[in-house]
C-alpha cells in the first residue's frame, strides 16, 4: 500500500469514527464516555491523512524537479532511487479496510438475545438501595430492579408498579427473558442481566424485539442455566413495543 | 429494524463526508500534469508494464463516485513516482466501489445472528481500541522526534538492573489501555533505552495506571485488597521480565523496523511519517487480534467455565488463557473479572494480571511492532511470568 492510499484509507476511518462518535452509532460499540476520544481520535486521523498527502506531493515534486532536467539520462536508474527511498509498507495495513467496511456499511447492531442466552446473567448485588422516586408506574432499569428483587428481596419494589425496557430474548426451554447487556467498556465486554417474564405475556415474542414491560415484584427467582446465576422475575401486567434505546446497553456500573 | 435503517444512512454519509478531499486531491493532478507527462511516457516505453497504467489512468475523469475520483488522482501521482506492480491505489478503489456495489449482498450474507453477533465484537474492539492506539502513537512519535535520546539515558539509572523497575514504575503515569504501551514502548526502544527497561515499562503501563486501579476498586467494592495485589503482582512480573529479557534475551531478536528520520526532512513530517507508519502498522494488527477476540467470543460457549471453576489450580490456568483470549481492554477487565463470581480471587487475579501483559491482540501488535521472533519468545514467558506473580502475591495478600 502507497502513501497515497494509506492517506485515503486514514482518511476514511478518521471519517468513520467522527461519524459514528457524532451520531449514536458508537452506542451500539463502546460505552458512552469514549464518545470524546473517538472524535479526537477521528480529527487526529484526518490531519494524519492529510499530512502524509501534503507530504508525500511535496515529495514527489521535489523529485520530479530534480528528474525534469535529465530525463533522458534517467530512464534507466530512475527505478532504484525511488525504491530506497521509500522502504516498503506493511501489508497488514490493508486490514483496517475491514473495520472500514463494517463500519461504514454494514453498521452491525448491538449485542443481542444470541449474545444473552449464551452468557450467563452479570447480576451483582447492588452497594446500596437507594430510595425511589414515587411516581408510578415507576421507570427502573432492568439491572437496578434485578439487583433490588434478588439482593434485597424486593423490600424497596412492595406495592410499586414499575416499568422496564429491554430486549427479549428466549432460554433454551422457552422461558420468555427481559434482558439489558451491561457494558463496562466496549461490547466485547457487556454480559447480560435478565429478568424472567411471567404473567400477561403477549403471545408471540420475538427475539432481539425491544419491550416495555409494566408490572409487579415476585418473589420467584430462577437460576441461569449458563453460570447458575439469579434471575428474578417480574409479574407482567402490560406489555408493549418499544423503539431500540439511543443507548442500547446499560451503563450504570460505570457511574 | 433500526439497523436496516440506519445502514443505509451510514454507507451514504461516509463517501459524503469524504467529498471535499478527493476534490483537492484532483486539482493536485492537474497541476501536477506537465511534471507527470514525461515521466508516464518513460514509462510506456520500458517494456513489462503497458496495462496499467493505460487501466489506472481513465479512472481520474469518470470521478462521478468520490472515492472513486480521489484514487484516481492518487493513482497517477503515486504510479508516477515507482514502479508499482499492482498500484494500490487502484486495488483499494476497486475493492470500495466493490463493496458499496454488493452492499445488500453482504449484508444479507451476515445477517445470521453468530455473524452480526462477531461483527458488534469485532468492531467494537477496533472502535474501543483505535483512540487509546492513536494517543499511544502521537506519544510514540512525539517521543521519537521532539525527545533528544539524551534524556533517557539522565532520566534512567545506568544501571540496567536497576532501570527496569524505575521504568517498570513510570508506567503507572501513562493513562490508558494496552494498546497505547506497544508504540510508546517501540520508540524508548529506538530512542536507546536499553530494551529490558522498555519492556518492563511496556507490561506494566497497561496494568498499574491510575484509571485501570480506579477501575478495580469500583469492580470489587468488597474486596479492597485486589487493588493491592493487582499493583504489586503486576509490577512483579513486569520487573521480573525486565530482569529475565537483561540476563536471557538477546538484541537480535528484536526486529525494529528502520524509522530513521528521512534526511533533509523537517521535524513536522518526520513526526506525521511516524503517526502514519505507526497507525497503519499496529493498526493492521490491531484488526487481526480483533478478529480473534471477535471469532472466540462468538464461537466458544460459555458452559466450559462453569467446569473449570471447581479445581482451583484449573481455575487459575483458565482464567489466565481466557485473558489471553477475550483480549478486554484492561479498563474494563475487572468488571468482567468480578462477574466471574464462580471463580477464587487468586484466579480472577491471574485473569487481572495477565490480560493487559499478554493477549491475543497484544501479540499479534507486538508481532508488528518487535518482530515474530520476539513475540514468540517474549509471550509464552510472559504468561507464565504472570500467572507465577499472581499465584504469589495472591498467597501473600488474598
Amino acid at each position: 500500500m502507497n502513501r497515497q492510499s494509506q492517506s485515503a484509507v486514514l482518511f476514511l476511518l478518521g471519517a468513520a469514527l467522527l461519524h459514528a462518535g457524532a451520531t449514536d452509532l458508537y452506542l451500539r460499540y463502546v460505552k458512552a464516555g469514549l464518545q470524546p476520544l473517538l472524535l479526537a481520535a477521528g480529527v487526529v486521523l484526518i490531519v494524519t491523512a492529510l499530512a502524509t498527502w501534503w507530504y508525500e506531493r511535496r515529495r514527489t515534486k521535489r523529485h520530479h524537479h530534480q528528474a525534469v532536467p535529465q530525463v533522458q539520462a534517467q530512464a534507466d536508474d530512475q527505478a532504484p532511487a525511488p525504491a530506497a527511498h521509500s522502504h516498503p509498507e506493511p501489508r497488514v495495513a490493508w486490514l483496517l479496510v475491514l473495520p472500514l467496511l463494517a463500519l461504514i456499511l454494514v453498521a452491525p447492531p448491538a449485542l443481542g438475545s444470541y449474545s444473552a442466552t449464551r452468557t450467563g446473567t452479570a447480576l451483582q448485588e447492588p452497594l446500596a438501595y437507594p430510595s425511589l422516586p414515587a411516581t408510578d408506574p415507576l421507570p427502573l432499569g432492568v439491572v437496578d430492579y434485578a439487583g433490588r428483587a434478588v439482593y434485597d428481596h424486593g423490600r424497596t419494589l412492595a406495592g410499586r408498579e414499575v416499568r422496564l425496557t429491554g430486549f427479549v430474548a428466549l432460554g433454551h426451554d422457552g422461558t420468555p427473558y427481559l434482558v439489558r447487556m451491561a457494558l463496562n467498556c466496549c461490547a466485547a465486554d457487556a454480559q447480560p442481566v435478565k429478568i424472567g417474564l411471567s404473567g400477561r405475556i403477549p403471545p408471540v415474542l420475538q427475539p432481539d424485539a425491544w419491550l416495555t414491560v409494566t408490572g409487579v415484584y415476585t418473589p420467584r427467582v430462577a437460576r441461569d442455566p449458563v453460570n447458575d446465576g439469579p434471575i428474578p422475575f417480574l409479574q407482567v401486567t402490560q406489555a408493549k413495543p418499544a423503539p431500540t434505546p439511543g443507548d442500547p446497553y446499560d451503563e450504570s456500573w460505570n457511574n | 429494524m433500526a439497523i436496516a435503517k440506519a445502514a443505509p444512512d451510514d454507507a451514504k454519509a461516509a463517501p459524503d463526508e469524504e467529498g471535499t478531499h478527493p476534490a483537492r486531491q484532483d486539482a493536485d493532478g492537474d497541476r501536477k500534469a506537465p511534471h507527470t507527462g514525461p515521466d508516464e511516457q518513460d514509462r510506456q516505453d520500458r517494456p513489462g508494464r503497458p496495462g496499467r497504467q493505460v487501466l489506472g489512468a481513465p479512472q481520474a475523469p469518470q470521478g462521478g463516485q468520490a472515492p472513486q475520483g480521489g484514487q484516481g488522482a492518487a493513482g497517477e501521482v503515486a504510479s508516477s513516482d515507482r514502479p508499482a506492480r499492482l498500484s494500490s491505489p487502484l486495488v483499494l478503489t476497486m475493492l470500495l466501489l466493490l463493496m458499496v456495489l454488493l452492499q445488500s449482498p453482504v449484508r444479507r450474507a451476515l445477517s445470521a445472528p453468530v455473524m452480526q453477533s462477531w461483527m458488534t465484537v469485532f468492531v467494537a474492539v477496533v472502535v474501543q481500541a483505535l483512540p487509546f492506539l492513536v494517543l499511544g502513537v502521537l506519544l510514540s512519535a512525539a517521543i521519537a522526534v521532539y525527545v533528544p535520546p539524551s534524556f533517557f539515558a539522565r532520566a534512567l539509572p545506568s544501571r540496567p538492573a536497576l532501570a527496569v523497575p524505575v521504568a517498570g514504575l513510570a508506567g503507572a503515569v501513562l493513562p490508558g489501555c494496552e494498546c497505547a504501551s506497544v508504540p510508546v514502548a517501540g520508540a524508548l526502544v529506538r530512542r536507546g533505552v536499553t530494551p529490558a527497561a522498555a519492556l518492563a515499562f511496556l507490561l506494566s503501563a497497561p496494568a498499574i495506571n491510575p484509571i485501570v486501579l480506579t477501575a478495580t476498586a469500583v469492580a470489587f467494592p468488597r474486596d479492597p485488597e485486589m487493588v493491592l495485589a493487582r499493583f504489586a503482582a503486576s509490577l512483579l512480573a513486569a520487573c521480573a521480565m525486565g530482569w529475565l529479557w537483561q540476563r536471557l534475551g538477546r538484541t537480535d531478536w528484536l526486529r525494529l523496523p528502520a524509522h530513521a528520520p528521512h534526511e533533509g526532512e523537517t521535524k513536522g513530517a518526520a513526526f506525521w511519517d511516524s503517526v502514519r507508519h505507526d497507525v497503519m502498522h499496529a493498526g493492521g494488527f490491531l484488526v487481526v487480534g480483533a478478529m480473534a477476540a471477535a471469532t472466540l467470543k462468538a464461537v466458544a460457549p460459555a458452559s466450559w467455565l462453569r467446569t473449570a471453576a471447581d479445581n482451583p489450580a484449573v481455575a487459575v490456568l483458565t482464567l489466565a488463557v481466557l485473558a489471553v483470549i477475550l483480549s478486554i481492554c484492561s479498563e474494563a477487565d475487572a468488571f468482567v473479572a468480578a462477574s466471574l463470581t464462580q471463580f477464587s480471587l487468586t484466579a480472577r487475579l491471574a485473569f487481572l494480571v495477565v490480560g493487559p501483559m499478554i493477549d491475543l491482540k497484544l501479540f499479534a501488535m507486538q508481532a508488528g511492532t518487535f518482530g515474530r521472533g520476539f513475540a514468540l519468545r517474549f509471550a509464552p514467558a510472559t504468561f507464565a511470568l504472570a500467572i507465577a506473580s499472581a499465584l504469589l502475591t495472591g498467597w501473600v495478600l488474598l
